[in-house]
């Protein structure tokens, strides 16, 4: 008994179970249905990734100018290389170019400044406030012996993140209140909130969009005119505000009866009872899905296209009808489509980051 | 302060009439802002000369759609144009939901696959298009098409019959024959006769205890009736291929390039949130499940449909209802790569017309629709599912 005991102790598992071929033996090749997958899909890995490094690296062109590509079998990097300044800043005056460059650069320091959950209190709130109001003055110039740039001029990156930045930081507090009237008892109110949280869900944004450049300019009266970029950016507000609506009611409906009852018992008023009681716990339920907003809206700011605003997308699309940069869509459009996944992709690694430590906090 | 039960209380501080002034003050407020702006409007549209109303609708459209099933000229109406978009827009929603739940129920389940390759590949795949915007993707594919692809005399031919040029994709059909009528009818009788069949066979297994192999029975059905009928009608097999004639091809059915573009995009990137959708709801479902069903003698079959689906299909189907919605909604960018979608059209018509309101008016009326009916449909399906749940 004793002798199979320290026997076995010394046996070592065999070799086909520990290491690589352990491991691929246990997550690819167990049964042969996997078996067969596996090798069906490194087929088609094979037959898609070498050729594909050898298009976008191996014989790809980078030099910035135009008429080396039609040579070469591989990437014409070139269309990128060449306009970039154009790509990220549209029609943005080109010896200023820095301004909106450093403003990108601030809004990154700010959105790094702020991962850490520590910080979040009224300070950051006011970082924040005088954060985005550089970058408008960074941006829009006239002030402090800035030289002043017509937003016409706005393109590029910039206008991307100021459209979905300044959409989401406006449409917060639009969504809170819509959500705070459709949970309360007066039905004048809760019936106005619910029409119109549910008409914006209804329809695409680009019909928002139309209406901004076709319809508000009616709503006006003689003579007053606003600006494409601010009429897009309030029909971007608008519809976001719908959405953290719905997200926000979720977070209000998370929270127990219990607390509205003793805030209720202590006196505390309506408004009270929601700045100091509800909200600050329901708003932190609702973070992670926030951002996934935040992250849609990125996403949808790019629909301005279609109403002829020079945001990131139609900066390329103009570089592309150059007869130069014809025919070169596909690494113009890669380049775009990198720039969008990064930005996306490290806010909902965020969000799910997020998702976990304040999930372990409930418990 | 104590005993203030019989005194009247102040006018304000009475939560139940405060709460009626706030409402009228709302109503006013709506009331106010809603006669200004109509009030400006109308002005601007007399100064401009824009008449309001519908009548624009009976006008001559003056333009010519790509596209389209039903027989459209641009002598047509404007009503007939939007018509027109309007199916476009059906089509390409309905085709594109159906490949985008086998597309992403493919993938949400490879997602949970043991096997690491495809697992890993199914996640990137999803986490790759989830972060890309749509309408980027749409302009991806649509410069593929017109770029990359060659013309159609070097047009790529994957299947025989199958050719994918810059001109779109185009396919041999069978040429038209009465037998083939006859078989829909047989396969639609098929299914109907299941459906009472399956019911039948429920309502006796409850009673009787007697059970019967109604999905066997079903299957030689719907796949036996078309085939009989189509026997029955002579069997005819001639086809009606694409041939290259000059520089397109005649014959067989073309797809063009905005419509495969349109779907293209639509599909992969509705699929990998469908896939997420997917892959929770399985999750959801505990292995405990599994193991009870198999535990009292449920066969493979028996477990998936009697335990697993209905459990997981319970978390799936609204958020699923919810991306069909949105990939509907988002076939309105076609009209950013010129496929005539409802969008497409009634900008095309703001423009000649000038009737702004109206045009974006019922832009959102048509996707309202979409919006309430779907809505109607999930509220529908809780209650049949809150039935279920004991």
């Amino acid at each position: 008994m004793s002798k199979i005991e320290t026997a076995s102790a010394t046996i070592k598992p065999p070799k086909t179970n520990i290491g690589i071929v352990g491991w691929s033996r246990a997550h690819l090749f167990n049964g042969w249905i996997n078996s067969a997958l596996t090798l069906f899909v490194l087929y088609g890995l094979y037959k898609v990734v070498p050729p594909f490094i050898n298009w976008a690296f191996l014989h790809a062109n980078w030099a910035p100018v135009s008429g080396t590509c039609s040579e070469s079998s591989g990437a014409c990097w070139s269309v990128v290389t060449a306009n970039i300044r154009f790509i990220l800043f549209g029609f943005y005056p080109h010896n200023l170019q820095w301004r909106p460059l450093l403003a990108i650069v601030i809004l990154v320091l700010l959105l790094f400044f702020s991962q850490n959950r520590k910080r979040w209190n009224m300070k950051l709130l006011y970082i924040w406030t005088a954060g985005l109001f550089i970058m408008g003055v960074l941006l829009k110039g006239g002030l402090f012996g800035l030289e002043s740039v017509e937003t016409d001029n706005w393109g590029g990156l910039p206008l991307t993140l100021l459209l979905s930045v300044f959409g989401l930081a406006a449409a917060y507090p639009v969504g809170i209140l819509l959500a705070l009237g459709r949970q309360c008892r007066m039905p004048v109110i809760r019936s106005f909130c619910v029409v119109y949280i549910e008409l914006i869900r209804g329809v695409p944004l680009i019909s928002l969009l139309f209406m901004s450049s076709v319809v508000f300019p009616l709503f006006l009266p003689e003579g007053v005119v606003i600006n494409k970029i601010l009429r897009a950016q309030i029909a971007i507000i608008l519809f976001t505000a719908a959405y953290i609506a719905e997200v926000v009611r979720g977070g209000l409906q998370g929270i127990n009866k219990g607390h509205y009852e003793a805030a209720e018992s202590l006196g505390l008023n309506y408004f009270q009872t929601m700045r100091l009681v509800i909200l600050p716990q329901a708003l932190k339920i609702v973070i992670p899905p926030s951002v996934s907003i935040l992250i849609s809206a990125f996403k949808d700011t790019s629909l301005v296209v279609i109403i002829a605003l020079y945001d990131l997308l139609k900066t390329t699309q103009s570089t592309l009808t150059d007869p130069k940069w014809m025919g070169y869509s596909s690494e113009a459009y890669i380049f775009v489509a990198c720039i969008y996944f990064v930005c996306c992709f490290a806010m909902s690694n965020y969000s799910r980051k997020l998702e976990k430590e304040l999930d372990t906090d409930r418990r | 302060m104590d005993t203030a039960s019989s005194e009247k209380i102040p006018f304000l501080r009475d939560p139940e009439k405060r709460a009626l002034l706030y409402q009228i003050f709302t109503v006013l407020g709506v009331a106010l802002l809603s006669y200004y702006l109509i009030s400006n409007t109308l002005a601007n549209l007399e100064r401009q000369s824009i008449s309001t109303g519908f009548g624009f609708l009976h006008k001559e459209a003056a333009f010519e759609i790509g596209e389209s099933v039903l027989d459209y000229s641009a002598a047509d109406s404007y009503g007939k144009a939007l018509l027109v978009g309007f199916i476009n827009t059906l089509i390409v929603s309905f085709i594109g939901i159906v490949l985008t739940v086998i597309l992403g129920t493919i993938i949400g389940i490879a997602r949970l696959s043991s096997n690491w390759l495809v697992s890993k590949l199914s996640a990137s795949y999803i986490e790759l298009f989830q972060d890309i915007p749509v309408l980027l993707q749409l302009f991806f594919w649509y410069a593929f098409f017109y770029e990359i692809l060659p013309a159609p005399k070097q047009a790529l031919n994957p299947v025989t019959g199958v050719f994918l040029s810059n001109r779109g994709l185009v396919f041999g059909v069978p040429e038209y024959h009465p037998a083939y009528l006859a078989a829909l009818t047989a396969l639609i009788v098929a299914i109907i006769a299941g459906i009472i069949l399956k019911k039948w066979a429920h309502r006796r297994q409850d009673t009787t205890g007697k059970s019967l192999p109604t999905g066997k029975i079903i299957t030689a059905m719907v796949i036996g009736l078309p085939l009989l009928a189509w026997l029955l009608g002579g069997a005819p097999t001639a086809m009606n291929t694409p041939v290259l004639k000059g520089f397109n091809f005649k014959g067989g059915v073309t797809v063009t390039p905005e419509f495969t573009a349109l779907l293209l995009g639509l599909v992969l990137y509705t699929a990998a949130f469908v896939a997420e959708i997917v892959r929770a709801g399985i999750q959801s479902v505990s292995k405990g499940q599994q193991e009870a069903a198999v535990s009292i003698g449920l066969k493979p079959g028996q477990v998936l449909n009697l335990v697993i689906l209905p459990q997981a299909l319970r978390v799936i189907v609204p958020p699923l209802t919810s991306q069909m919605l949105n990939l509907t909604k988002n076939s309105s960018l076609a009209v950013a790569i010129g496929y005539p979608d409802f969008v497409s059209v009634a900008g095309t018509t703001i423009n000649q017309t000038g009737q702004a309101i109206e045009g974006v008016g019922l832009i959102m009326i048509v996707y309202l629709i979409f919006s309430l009916s779907t809505s109607a449909f999930m509220n529908w399906y809780n209650k049949k599912i809150k039935l279920v749940e004991r």
